[in-house]
């Protein structure tokens, strides 16, 4: 069950804003429904082309989505385009008095609808001169998540607006590594790069994405946990065992036990099997010796 | 406050039937010996543990010998596969299919970590397996084959006797999560040659926290909590007296109501299937129409997303229900088994669920069939989607 804030239970019950607006000066259209929410912002600009005036949206999506479009629009209304350049998804948070984690992806496409419907007013109203809005498709706004179609920019600005230090607070904030999981590697990278070591030694990211980058002690855990969960059942399998005696660095210290220990072909399990199935759960740096006796 | 509540989720739990809170009482107030103790003061309870197994023993066509108490339905899906892999080590395969209950499916993931080769039926538009493709996949080297006697999401029956023999055929044990069936269906397991069915009491009126494996007589079995000798050694940990009697209450009221309630269930679940597909346009009906469990109603609602109809549900009239939506978990892929019928993403999102059960009414139905079309309307005009 979702704890909803009254105040998203409203602009969700009641939402402000709701429709098409025919001759608008920016259309922004994010999301789709593959990915389960997706949202269309209308914006219409005061005469002077200085003020929004009117805002309308429509949305597909859960409460927190439906909730963060309306926010969106009653945050939009009247302001300068300067001032609504300045918003962030917190903001929407903010308004709507927190959503929950899982959820703020849903501030996040609100802010990526007003980008792109900004985005549509600089093509229709080139005369106006609006900063920003250079796109470049090889740099940053390269899509890094193909599940969600989440450029390296987005997840750069959700990681530096909402300070997040995890891989799993990136796919929670923007979707980014959600679906197939492929590109968690390239999300903790991204990370790694933004925020230096401080996240890799965070407690929070004890389980890493599959090849990335290993603190010592997430190391320590992963082979503990692979050889208690994998190594040790498999040499039970065929009547052996084996103690895990040390981890020094990258080199793993095992001590064959059961019919293994007296196995002439002990060495080659050693190194075919258990290092195999460390290196490819853990880290491809890993080497594996035997402690005899 | 529970009054005003219109509960039609009873695929995820199901209300504590009094007759059977009743029955649970004492045992957690009057009768709290162990049933293991020797002195006269246990009696009741190690008798109302006998009695419960008789109980649902008739239930479901078995000897008392057969049943085993546990603590879930998760519990005894974990046993009976771990169980076969177990007594067979020769055998390295489990087939089971894609729409499984994750108590299934992860044990599955798990166990190919470690090595076992898995295969996993596919399903058509309609959640139905195809049995030749299981024929194909049972061979020398297969353990266990584990198919579902009802999913919980769509309602859809499984062929569980016919893959049961066609387990047999090549010597591999056959297991069936019969989670959502047994109390809902009849179910005669003697003389079938299913060998292991798993069981939840909270899904037909019993409390959370208790469950049964049925394991046929004579077939090979292993543990999976190691300990005491209770439940004839074969599941440790001092017996859930009251949940057991809970059960066996259960049971005996499934058993009494079953026939007339199965058509009270199907009733009140097509009118709610023919009143909202003739109110609510582009909506459409997921699942197997000619092979479902009476309880249960999969619909979906084109172009708007689950949570949302949820909530809106909740909100107009304390109507509680489920959704196969990414939103309502918190992950952000949307049900599994929707996803393996191929189901269009226009819809896969809107999918609710109804399910039944001996305390909904007519009156449920009408209020659902009142304020449903309203909430589609609403989340539509709301929706970038279905306009031209
Ligand atoms: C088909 C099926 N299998 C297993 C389970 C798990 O049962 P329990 O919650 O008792 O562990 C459920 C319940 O959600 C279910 O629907």
């Amino acid at each position: 069950m979702w704890n909803y804030s009254e105040k998203v239970m409203d602009h969700f019950l009641n939402p402000r804003n709701v429709g098409e607006i025919v001759a608008a000066d920016g259309v922004g259209e994010v999301g789709n429904i593959v990915c389960g929410d997706a949202m269309k912002l209308y914006i219409k600009l005061s005469a002077d082309k200085q003020h929004i005036d009117q805002v309308g949206f429509q949305t597909f999506g859960c409460a927190s989505a439906i909730a963060s479009a309306s926010a969106l629009t009653e945050m939009l209304r009247g302001k300068s385009l300067a001032e609504a350049a300045a918003l962030t998804n917190q903001d929407i948070a903010h308004y709507l008095g927190e959503l929950p984690e899982e959820k703020m992806h849903c501030s996040v496409m609100g802010m990526e609808a007003f980008q792109a419907a900004m985005h549509d007013i600089r093509k229709k109203h080139p005369e106006l001169n609006l900063p920003g809005g250079e796109n470049d498709l090889t740099g940053e706004d390269r899509i890094v998540c193909q599940c969600f179609s989440i450029s390296e920019r987005k997840i750069k600005e959700v990681v530096q607006q909402n300070h997040l230090t995890t891989v799993e607070h990136v796919t929670h904030y923007c979707k980014a590594g959600g679906g197939c999981g492929g590109c968690k590697g390239e999300i903790q990278s991204i990370l790694d790069k933004l925020n230096g070591s401080a996240a890799a030694a965070s407690p929070a990211a004890a389980r890493p994405a599959p090849g990335a980058p290993l603190t010592n002690l997430q190391k320590m855990k992963l082979v503990q946990e692979t050889f208690d969960e994998v190594i040790r059942p498999g040499l039970m399998k065929d009547g052996g065992d084996a103690e895990l005696v040390d981890i020094d660095g990258d080199t793993v210290y095992v001590r064959l036990q059961g019919r293994c220990a007296s196995c002439p072909s002990a060495t080659q399990t050693l190194k075919h099997w258990v290092e195999a199935k460390l290196r490819e759960l853990v880290s491809t740096a890993l080497a594996v010796e035997e402690v005899k006796g | 406050m529970t009054n005003e509540i219109v509960y039609v989720d009873n695929n995820a739990t199901t209300c504590v039937a009094p007759e059977v809170f009743a029955a649970m009482q004492p045992f957690l107030t009057e009768y709290y010996g162990n049933p293991s103790s020797v002195y006269p003061f246990s009696g009741p309870a190690a008798k109302a543990i006998e009695q419960a197994r008789v109980s649902l023993a008739a239930l479901v066509g078995a000897t008392t010998e057969e049943i085993i108490f546990t603590s879930c339905g998760s519990e005894s899906d974990s046993t009976a596969i771990m169980s076969a892999l177990a007594t067979q080590a020769g055998r390295r395969k489990i087939l089971t299919t894609m729409v499984e209950h994750p108590a299934v499916l992860n044990v599955c993931r798990n166990l190919q970590k470690q090595g076992i080769h898995v295969d996993y039926l596919r399903v058509d538009s309609q959640g139905r397996i195809d049995l030749d493709e299981a024929r194909a996949l049972i061979s020398s080297d297969t353990a266990l084959v584990t198919v579902m006697f009802a999913n919980n999401e769509i309602g859809n029956l499984y062929p569980v006797w016919e893959l049961a023999e066609m387990a047999h055929a090549k010597g591999a044990l056959f297991h069936t999560d019969a989670v959502q069936a047994v109390g809902k269906i009849p179910i005669n397991l003697s003389g079938s040659a299913i060998d292991f069915l798993s069981l939840s009491g909270h899904k037909l009126h019993a409390p959370k926290g208790i469950g049964a494996l049925y394991r046929r007589r004579f077939v090979p079995f292993a543990p999976f909590l190691a300990g005491g000798h209770q439940e004839h050694g074969q599941r440790a940990g001092t017996e859930n007296v009251a949940g057991i009697a809970a059960l066996g209450k259960a049971a005996e009221l499934a058993q009494q109501h079953l026939a007339a309630e199965a058509v009270q269930l199907a009733a009140l679940r097509d009118r709610l299937q023919a009143g909202l597909l003739a109110s609510c346009p582009d909506a459409m009906v997921n699942g197997d129409l000619q092979h479902r469990l009476p309880n249960t109603l999969n619909i979906c609602f084109k172009y708007i997303e689950g949570e949302a109809i949820l909530l809106r549900l909740y909100q107009a009239g304390k109507i509680c229900a489920s959704s196969g939506s990414a939103c309502t978990t918190g992950s952000l892929e949307p049900s599994h088994v929707l996803r393996a019928m191929g189901l269009d993403y226009q819809a896969l999102h809107g999918s609710i669920r109804f399910s039944f059960s001996r305390y909904n009414t007519d009156q449920d139905v009408e209020l659902i069939l009142a304020v449903m079309p309203g909430i589609v309307k609403a989340l539509r005009e709301l929706s970038p989607f279905g306009r031209n």
